[in-house]
């Protein structure tokens, strides 16, 4: 055995703009030996991860492979010189057979099928569609796929995500029995449960700097939260402090059982009016899902949903809308129209129905703009088109969309995702009033530091189900942080 | 960090001018005039020449009436283009209508016939809103196949009318051919209609929905639309325009013909584009298209006059379009 690692990335750099993603980033990989890579949300191991795959090119620092410095910026050269990932989402063309896919990558048929059969799927037809297969099937020869090409690292992102409990079994022996073989290999993950049982060593990032490498031992589980967490830039304190106490005794919105297979499988909560209930969940774990079933662009598996005590069930987000339901989306591009103003933005759900496609409603709409404009005060120096707006404007302008309408219930998905700190501050306040007059809010957020300053409650989601439900206000973020990285008590006992 | 910042001059004034597309088109629509008088000495001011005044009425009456119908079927363009669709059968819609109209004036006299002839294209208008917007087709292959099986069905038609004679309305041989102060009758109907349309596109939330969702479906349906109906009524409102002016197309030229209409799709389609509008979606004027159907009349009288073949008249129309389409676009920065 060499003593030079198989991977080693050193100093490695990357800014997107004024955005600095990371800033010194370290990783290395010897044989034999599985490596976790970890990080809050936001810490940077996404962009780590694509330095590392060479999808993307570092401004500073070097990605060795056994010593060499093989490439930069190409994934096909990083996979010649023997680094093959498997993320998430499948990369497998869904237009496809099998057969085909595995030519595009020129993978080798024999050994490809010999680790299918492996990893516990016996059936497979070379010449079935890849866009008739399951999901976890496609993960599975996604996974097959890169061991059959005998890599040196294989880098797992998220692989275990919404994969049956027997599958993830089956991958996690593989895996490591490829390891004891001499393979290294990168474990992106969320979940301690497979870490511990799986990895030898875990690197922490933290705002795009690694903070600690740590062996894997019992305990590691508390050192590593604490390093994820470390100092966090102040956003603000809690204006409001005491709870608001649910003022109506029937829940605005009630679900129970709830699920959306593979997405989520079973989530249940009360949401009150005057009340902002917190969602925490690491990222993938189900929410973005939940958030669009409540706001009807997807209808649940099975499960139950009532708004003020009538179950509802909706075809299409206009049914949500007449519920009261309205969603603002993380992706700001989903909820925009860029090149239109933004008083148009604003305005957009006031003709949203058939019967107000009539003549526009000019001076009703030009006060309820205002209202929303001065209301979350935005910049309206560049109004004539949103796309010409900072990305803290543009997020202002999706809120105040419903703010002209007027909140019922407000479905806010991580709405202060990449935008900058004073914008955030006046959306924790901006929360906390609506609640007061009323409205019932659920508030996902990417950082978990805002639970405590804009909610109530906040309900944990893992893994698809509701594990705990937390009072926020209270709720320090290494609480909050446990519980999202599903350490329960329950859990921590066992 | 903003980015709400000052622009440097020129992508302000391109700004500006993709904000009103109508002022370089209308100094391009006056350049290509004053080139036709330096062609033709005398067409548009014929003072020199001795006839009706300074500029020549007959001649600016006859430049609008032909550009009307153009810019009825241009108004199908801009509308669908708007949801970044588009509609191919404008056409033979109007084809359709007109020959409707003649045979069954023929028959049963012209108020059923004008009726029949727009319930004709108001039929061809829902089949293509369900197509675009319920079974999702692509609105340039849906309208393109609903555009040749009307064609079929109108040859059908053909030979179950083919001996009853066709019959002009002489209301619409008025509007079509007759001129009030020098000026073609079919403006009686022409700005009602486009004053309707650019109220429709401006002030109505209806317009609003069609540039919402050229702009952004997605967003479009977080804010409760439901597209296909807003589809169906585009489409619908498309053949029917296609069918109005199908009809003043016929009081104009005053015969029948199974394609009579069908040369003027693609013209209509330049004109739209030509009138700064995206045929991505989002951004459109109809002002711009009016403009658009005008300069595309005078190239045509410029290409007439110069006495070409047929055939490069064709290929340089085709190439004049492009460039003044590649010129506006360098200039505004729009697509």
């Amino acid at each position: 055995m060499s003593s030079t690692p198989l991977l080693d990335a050193s100093d490695v750099a990357k800014s997107f703009g004024a955005v600095r993603a990371l800033t010194n980033a370290h990783l290395t990989v010897a044989e034999g030996e599985i490596v976790a890579l970890m990080g809050a949300n936001g810490a940077g191991k996404s962009t780590f991860v694509k330095i590392i795959t060479g999808a993307l090119k570092p401004d500073a620092g070097q990605v060795l492979i056994r010593g060499k410095q093989a490439f930069v910026g190409s994934p096909a050269e990083a996979r010649r010189s023997g680094l093959v990932p498997v993320y998430q989402e499948p990369s497998l063309i869904p237009d496809l057979d099998v057969s085909d896919n595995l030519r595009l990558t020129d993978t080798p048929v024999d050994l490809f099928r010999d680790w299918v059969s492996e990893l516990g799927i016996e059936d497979l037809k070379l010449s079935a569609m890849i866009g008739d297969l399951p999901l976890a099937t496609l993960r599975i020869l996604d996974l097959a796929r890169a061991l059959a090409v005998e890599p040196d690292v294989l880098l797992l992102d998220e692989m275990t995500a919404a994969l049956p409990t027997d599958l993830v079994e089956r991958v996690l022996k593989t895996v490591r029995r490829k390891a004891n073989d001499g393979m290294g290999v990168i474990y992106v993950s969320h979940r301690f449960t497979e870490i511990s049982e799986l990895c030898d060593r875990a690197t922490v990032l933290r705002d795009g700097m690694s903070v600690g490498d740590l062996d894997i031992e019992p305990g590691v589980e508390e050192r590593v939260v604490e390093l994820m967490l470390g100092q966090k830039i102040d956003i603000g304190t809690r204006q409001v402090l005491q709870t608001n106490e649910p003022q109506a005794k029937t829940p605005r919105l009630s679900i129970k059982s709830l699920a959306f297979e593979p997405r989520f499988s079973d989530v249940s909560f009360d949401l009150f009016p005057g009340e902002v209930l917190g969602v925490v969940a690491l990222e993938g774990q189900g929410q973005d899902e939940l958030f669009e079933v409540l706001a009807g662009f997807d209808r649940p598996t099975s499960g139950s949903m009532e708004v003020d005590g009538t179950p509802v069930n909706f075809a299409h987000p206009a049914d949500a809308i007449a519920a009261g339901m309205t969603f603002v989306p993380g992706d700001r591009s989903e909820a925009l129209l860029a090149q239109r103003s933004v008083k148009e933005n604003i305005a957009l759900p006031f003709s949203a129905r058939l019967k107000d496609w009539g003549p526009l409603k000019l001076r009703h709409e030009r006060d309820r703009v205002a209202y929303a404009v001065e209301k979350l005060q935005i910049d309206t120096r560049a109004q004539g088109e949103v796309q010409r707006l900072s990305g803290g404007n543009q997020q202002k302008v999706t809120i105040g969309r419903w703010l002209a309408t007027g909140v019922e219930t407000l479905l806010l998905f991580d709405p202060t995702r990449g935008i900058d700190v004073r914008t955030k501050r006046q959306i924790y306040p901006l929360v906390r009033e609506l609640a007061d007059q009323g409205a019932a809010v659920l508030f996902y957020t990417s950082e978990l530091e805002e639970i405590p300053l804009a909610c109530d409650r906040a309900v944990v989601i893992f893994n698809g189900r509701v594990v705990d439900v937390i009072d926020a206000v209270d709720a320090d973020e290494q609480t909050l942080m446990r519980a999202a990285y599903g350490l329960t008590e329950t859990e921590g006992a066992a | 960090m903003s980015m709400d910042t000052i622009d440097p001059p020129m992508v302000r004034f391109g700004r500006y001018l993709r904000d009103n597309p109508i002022i370089p088109l209308l100094v391009f629509l006056f350049l290509m005039i004053a080139v036709l008088e330096v062609l033709r000495p005398g067409i548009v001011t014929p003072f020199r020449a001795g006839r009706d005044g300074l500029i020549s009425t007959f001649w600016v009456g006859n430049l609008i009436k032909f550009a009307i119908p153009l810019a009825m079927l241009a108004a199908c363009q801009v509308l669908t283009m708007l949801t970044a669709g588009i509609d191919l059968s404008v056409g033979v819609v109007a084809t359709v209508s007109a020959f409707v109209c003649a045979t069954l004036s023929a028959i049963w006299g012209v108020t059923p016939a004008v009726l029949i002839a727009l319930s004709a294209g108001l039929f061809v208008g829902v089949v293509n809103g369900i197509g675009v917007g319920l079974v999702r087709v692509h609105p340039l292959i849906m309208t393109l196949g609903t555009g040749l099986i009307a064609t079929g069905c109108l040859q059908v038609y053909q030979r179950l009318v083919i001996n009853a004679g066709t019959e002009i309305p002489a209301f619409l041989a008025w509007l079509g051919t007759g001129r009030t102060a020098g000026m073609p009758n079919g403006l009686f109907v022409f700005i009602p209609f486009a004053l309707f349309i650019l109220w429709l596109m401006r002030y109505t939330g209806f317009g609003r929905l069609l540039f919402a969702l050229g702009s952004n479906e997605q967003a479009a349906k977080l804010s409760g639309v439901r597209a296909w109906q807003v589809y169906l009524a585009l489409y619908v409102l498309s053949s029917l325009i296609a069918a109005l002016a199908g009809l003043l197309y016929l009081g104009m030229i005053r015969q029948t013909s199974l394609s009579l209409a069908n040369p003027l799709l693609l013209p209509s389609v330049a004109a739209a584009v030509i009138g700064g509008t995206s045929i991505f979606g989002g951004r459109g004027s109809f002002a711009g298209a009016i403009v658009g159907a005008l300069i595309l009349r005078v190239l045509d009288t410029m290409l007439t006059l110069m006495q070409l073949p047929e055939g490069v008249r064709t290929a340089l129309f085709g190439l004049i379009i492009l460039a003044v389409t590649a010129l506006y676009v360098r200039i505004t920065g729009t697509r």
